[in-house]
């Protein structure tokens, strides 16, 4: 991880020539030399990742670089990867949701609730676990932005009575969960498992709203600057309640994949994807589009953190190793991430500083 | 207004003694870069010197050198009162020199009490780390009362006006000047934001700082305060001194000449006149303090409002715009009416205003996104269709506004944080355009903005008018007013006292507007 951030230290800095009098041609100034640094910048954790991979299948060649361990790696993280881009969404407008992973709690257990134990059919047990994410998202947007709390306590709190509450509903693993959930869920096409593709969907569908449609610039300038984005007329509350509801929503669509994906209904598993979800948003953006929250960085993010996790576990470490490396990458990724944004303004000074001022 | 009274008092007391502050030769060079070279200054023991320049010229970097941020190249010399000060400087260095600051952002910290700004580093302590809070107080009550401010040492920071933080900053940095009992006070654009008769208050302290022996550095970029406060100018232009000398025996447009490197032949546009067809009428508008406020606006006309500050002007932009809710009146605007006590941005803009609030920082732009993406915020929905943003587009008119608003770098892509502060403000203005408003709000539009920058803005302020649009322009700058507008609203305790317009509007009927009958209200503390 060392050599991404020496790479955005280093590089050549493109100067522009002594600003010319007056810009003219159709174009404006848009030719850009290839920027290696930037480059360095967005791609570095896909190089890390292919670092990680080769180190592994060096160290490990029998067990780490085979079909069935690439299937494993692929097909496990659907949830985690799904509930990350539904963090990304809050994120974005600069509010924590501490609570996805209790809203995907909840959901989870309702699934297996509703439909083994109070005998619903599936479709009506999938829509209520939907609904419950819902409601979570407007219980934390009440809160948040009805009444200003901040969301880092607003939903620390939401989230843990809502792991509670899920208890409640449901104190142990429920197993027998509707098969045409778990056979669509589980499905495998070219060796993985449906969930898999739903998550690839996922994250298209969210760097498709954000990159292709005015959305993404609303959530980021709402998360900048609330203030600015209100004077400029979009209806910021709306934005940030949209954005909790959202992520609740997600967290609650993740809690019916790892329904179909366990078979089973599990009260006590959700929390623990907490802080994986937090890690892979945070490092996630600071790869592809590094500063900002992005789809795409927190899907290779989500490979990259299950990858080391998985090579650490066949070297024998076991047990201790998924909190510590979670963690660290946790506090990683926030500071690569506050690098990453210094380091965007400091290399786009160093571009546009022609005839500017220097101080 | 003249602060020579300071100088000599000063030379009475410490006689034959050394420059206050002596620089000969620095320079700084950035990465093959020079912006500051054989730079020269002299400051004698109470004298208050200016030092002008544009964005760029070099300024901040002498400031920066002064207070330890940068060390300059080998070579040059910075004596302070007769002593060599050795570079680099580590933190709390400068004020043993006797160097202390007052920085544009004033370094106060909002939640906390005047007492704990003032004496921030420097709490005497006692046996076992206790502060003497009592004696603390009572000095800091004493420094606050010599420079007669009617501030309590308790305040919070928060509860004050902008020019009474301003004060206080500088009671900040004085104290810290006599506890190294010498020294020069270096004013770094702290007036930048502060309305007019703030900065008469502010100048009032630093003649008292002056009378007891100390030197003023001040940074600055309004002109006026340079006549009304200063000793001596020294203007940087390129990384050099290119001249200066006295105040009395310089004139306004000679400083202008050094500062820009050619005459200014014409700061403002020339005059127009406004067409009679109505694009807006206001009535009955109520604020906070505006009172029944009506008026009606033309199209092609530039309206001024102004008056001392809190008198309500300021209020009316941001009332009018829905920033700020109205607890009544109406606008009529483009034939239909909306009501103020349920305006809001949203619905602002869907009427057709448009609004440039002075805080370009915390309400005008987000620093660390793209030129582009700032400008087209308000209009991202025009480019977005059959599904998707259609960013060639967006981006074209981007640069073809960057271009027609003459923003420098011409870089769509470029962060704002790396623009200069003017052309900052030409690309928000280039923002607002674009929305192509009836009715265009600006509030104190060239605050924080240097000279060259200015015309421009004053001129693409004028273009906008003789294209039709309604200008609402809510400033202190009362020259400004007087050149650009068909009509000033000069307002006391939210009430228009007076309308100026033709032969009788000019800066000095402005002022005399603003001030009169000033014995019945409220300025003081």
């Amino acid at each position: 991880m060392s050599e991404t951030v020496d790479k955005r230290r280093t590089g050549p800095q493109p100067s522009v020539p002594a600003e010319s009098a007056a810009p003219r041609g159709p174009s404006g100034g848009r030719r850009r030399r290839p920027d290696l640094a930037g480059i360095a910048a967005s791609y570095g954790i896909i190089f890390a990742w292919a670092a990680v991979i080769l180190v592994f299948s060096l160290l490990e060649p029998s067990k780490f670089f085979t079909t069935a361990n690439l299937q494993t790696i692929l097909g496990s993280q659907s949830v985690l990867l799904i509930l990350a881009l539904g963090l990304i969404i809050s994120l974005s407008v600069g509010e924590y949701d501490l609570s996805v992973a209790g809203a995907m709690s909840v959901s989870l257990v309702l699934v297996g609730y509703l439909n083994v134990v109070a005998g619903w059919a599936i479709i009506p047990a999938i829509l209520a676990a939907l609904l419950s994410g819902v409601l979570v998202g407007v219980l934390n947007a009440a809160l948040v932005v009805g009444l200003g709390v901040q969301s880092l306590v607003a939903t620390l709190g939401t989230g843990t009575l809502l792991v509670g509450l899920g208890v409640a509903i449901r104190g142990e693993t429920t197993s027998g969960i509707s098969s045409s959930l778990v056979d669509v869920i589980r499905y495998r096409i070219i060796g993985l498992p449906l969930s898999f593709y739903l998550a690839l969907l996922f994250t298209v569908i969210v760097w498709y709203c954000v990159r292709f449609t005015p959305l993404g610039r609303y959530l980021y300038f709402v998360g900048a600057n609330p203030s600015v984005a209100k004077l400029s007329g979009l209806p910021v509350n709306r934005i940030r309640a949209g954005a909790l509801i959202a992520t609740s929503f997600v967290g609650a669509m993740a809690g019916v994949v790892f329904a179909g994906t366990l078979a089973a209904s599990d009260p006590n598993i959700s929390a623990s994807y907490l802080l994986p979800a937090f890690a892979a948003a945070f490092l996630g953006s600071t790869a592809i589009t590094p500063g900002r929250f992005n789809a795409w960085g927190t899907f290779v993010a989500v490979y990259f953190l299950v990858t080391g996790i998985t090579g650490l576990q066949l070297l024998g470490l076991s047990g201790w190793i998924e909190d510590v490396f979670y963690g660290g990458s946790l506090v990683l990724a926030v500071s690569l991430s506050k690098l990453a944004a210094k380091y965007q303004i400091y290399r786009r000074s160093r571009i546009t500083r022609s005839g500017g001022a220097p101080g | 207004m003249t602060a020579s009274g300071g100088r000599g008092d000063a030379v009475r007391g410490v006689a034959a003694s050394p420059a206050a502050l002596r620089a000969e030769g620095l320079r700084k060079t950035f990465a093959g870069r020079t912006v500051l070279r054989d730079f020269e200054i002299e400051l004698a023991p109470g004298e208050v010197h200016a030092l002008l320049g544009q964005n760029g010229s070099g300024k901040s970097t002498f400031i920066k050198i002064l207070s330890g941020f940068h060390a300059p190249d080998d070579g040059g010399s910075l004596h302070i009162a007769g002593e060599e000060v050795q570079f680099p400087l580590r933190a709390g260095d400068a004020v043993r020199h006797g160097l202390a600051f007052v920085h544009q952002d004033l370094g106060l910290f909002e939640s906390g009490s005047v007492l704990e700004n003032v004496r921030l580093t420097q709490h005497e302590t006692r046996a076992g780390w206790r502060i003497p809070w009592q004696k603390e107080r009572r000095r800091v009550q004493d420094a606050l009362d010599r420079f007669g401010l009617a501030i309590s040492a308790d305040a919070p920071i928060s509860s004050l006006r902008e020019v009474d933080r301003a004060l206080v900053a500088i009671v900040r940095a004085f104290e810290q000047l006599r506890e190294a009992e010498r020294g020069v006070l270096v004013l770094d654009e702290a007036t930048a934001y502060l309305p007019q008769d703030g900065i008469d208050l502010l100048f009032e302290s630093v003649r008292r700082v002056v009378a007891d022996g100390f030197s003023v550095l001040f940074v600055t970029h309004r002109l006026e305060e340079v006549w009304s406060a200063a000793d001596s100018v020294s203007v940087l232009r390129d990384g050099v001194v290119a001249g200066g000398g006295a105040t009395a025996e310089l004139t306004e447009d000679d400083v202008i000449s050094l500062i820009l490197g050619f005459p200014l032949t014409e700061l403002y546009p020339e005059a127009h006149h406004a067409r009679a067809e109505t694009a807006a009428r206001v009535a009955g508008l109520r604020g906070s303090v505006v009172k029944d406020f009506e008026v009606e606006i033309g199209r092609g006309e530039i309206l001024g409002l102004t008056g001392l500050l809190g008198m309500g002007w300021e209020e009316v932009p941001y009332l009018l715009f829905g920033a700020d809710r109205a607890s009544s009146g109406t606008i009529e605007i483009g034939g239909q009416a909306h009501e103020l006590s349920s305006m809001s941005p949203r619905r602002a803009l869907g009427a057709n205003l448009a609004f440039l609030p002075a805080n370009r920082l915390k309400d005008g732009a987000v620093a660390d996104a793209s030129v582009r993406s700032n400008l087209t915020l308000p209009i991202l929905g025009d480019y977005f269709s059959g599904g998707r943003l259609r960013a060639g587009r967006e981006k074209e008119e981007a640069a073809e506004m960057i271009e027609r608003f003459r923003v420098q770098p011409p870089d769509a892509e470029a962060l704002m944080a790396t623009l200069s502060g003017g052309n900052q403000q030409k690309v928000l203005l280039a923002k607002w355009f674009a929305t192509k408003p009836d009715l265009f709000l600006l509030h104190e539009p060239t605050q924080g903005v240097d000279v060259g920058s200015r015309k421009q803005i004053f001129s693409l302020i004028d273009e906008a008018a003789k294209e039709g649009k309604a200008i609402v322009l809510a400033s202190s700058e009362y020259e400004d007013l007087a050149h650009l507008c068909d009509r000033v609203l000069v307002f006391r305790n939210g009430r228009v006292i007076a309308e100026l317009a033709k032969s009788s509007l000019s800066e000095s009927r402005i002022v005399e507007q603003c001030f009169r009958d000033t014995e019945s209200s409220a300025i003081g503390g």
